[in-house]
C-alpha cells in the first residue's frame, strides 16, 4: 500500500489535534508554548506534502514552510522572553492565575 | 516500499512523541518528547524529497528552540511542579476531537489533483531561485528579516534586568 497526500494530511491533523488539546488544557506557559510548536510542525507537513504531491516542481509549499519557520523561531523567542518576564514580576507561569489582562 | 515503511515508523513515533509532550507530567521529559517529535518531522521531510528543510528542521527546531525551551524549563524549575490540567479537559477534547473529525473528513472527501511529476532531487538550487530569483519570494524575504530584527529587539527588552 503506497503512501499518498491523504495519509501526511491526515497525519498532519491528527498532530495538530493533539496541540491544540495541549495548548487549550495546560497551565503550564511552557508547555503552551511547546504545544503551539507542535501546531506549526503539524502544519509545515501538510505544506511540504502539498508541494510534493500537487505541484512537485515548483516547491511553492516548501518556501511557505520556511517562512513558518521563520515566523515559529521569532514566536519562541519573543514568548520565551515573556515567560521569562512574567517569572521574575510575578514568581508564577501558571497561565489560569496570570490575569492581570482580564478585565 | 521504502518510502511507505519510513512514512509508517516515523508516524507511529510522531504521534507517540506528540501525546507524551501533552500527557507527561515532568516538565523537562516533555520537552525532552518534543524534541523527538522535531526529529521524526525531519525524518517526514525525507520522505517528502524535501532535504535541505529536513536539514533546516535539524538545525532550527532541534538544535535551536529545543535549547530555548529547555533553558526556559531549567528557570522556571522551582515553580513548574509537573503539568498540571486546568478544568477545561473535557470541552478541549470535544474541539480536538471536532476538529480532527472535521479534518479527516474534509481530506478524504477532497477529490486532490495530483501531479505525476517527479520531485526535483537536490531541493536547494530551485528553492533559492525561488526566494531570491527573478519573480520569486523576494519582498517576503525581507519582510521576514524585518520581523526577526523586531523580534529579536523585543526579546532584550522583555528579558532584561530592570
Amino acid at each position: 500500500m503506497s503512501v499518498g497526500l491523504e495519509h501526511y494530511l491526515i497525519l498532519s491533523g491528527v498532530l495538530f489535534s493533539i496541540g491544540l488539546f495541549g495548548a487549550l488544557t495546560k497551565r503550564n506557559a511552557v508547555i503552551v508554548l511547546m504545544c503551539v510548536e507542535l501546531m506549526l510542525n503539524a502544519v509545515n507537513i501538510s505544506l511540504v506534502a502539498f508541494s510534493r504531491f500537487v505541484v512537485p516542481a515548483l516547491l511553492t509549499g516548501q518556501v511557505f514552510a520556511i517562512f513558518v519557520m521563520v515566523v515559529a523561531a521569532a514566536e519562541v523567542a519573543v514568548g520565551l522572553a515573556v515567560i521569562l518576564a512574567l517569572y521574575r514580576g510575578l514568581t508564577d507561569i501558571d497561565i489560569t492565575r496570570i490575569d492581570l489582562m482580564k478585565w | 516500499m521504502g518510502t511507505a515503511i519510513a512514512f509508517w515508523i516515523l508516524a507511529v513515533i510522531a504521534v507517540s512523541a506528540a501525546l507524551a509532550v501533552v500527557l507527561l507530567r515532568n516538565v523537562f521529559r516533555a520537552a525532552l518528547s518534543l524534541v523527538a517529535c522535531f526529529l521524526m518531522v525531519a525524518g517526514l521531510y525525507l520522505t517528502l524529497s524535501a532535504d535541505f528543510l529536513a536539514a533546516v528542521q535539524v538545525l532550527v527546531y532541534v538544535g535551536a528552540i529545543s535549547v530555548l525551551i529547555i533553558l526556559a524549563v531549567m528557570m522556571t524549575r522551582d515553580v513548574t511542579q509537573g503539568s498540571p490540567s486546568n478544568r477545561m479537559g473535557f470541552p478541549a477534547l470535544l474541539v480536538a476531537g471536532l476538529l480532527l473529525m472535521v479534518i479527516v473528513y474534509a481530506v478524504v472527501r477532497t477529490p486532490w489533483q495530483l501531479s505525476a511529476a517527479v520531485p526535483l532531487a537536490p531541493t536547494t538550487g530551485p528553492l533559492a531561485l525561488q526566494l531570491f530569483g527573478e519573480n520569486g519570494y523576494l519582498l517576503t524575504v525581507e519582510i521576514a528579516g524585518v520581523l526577526m530584527l523586531a523580534a529579536i529587539i523585543g526579546a532584550v527588552v522583555l528579558a532584561r534586568e530592570k
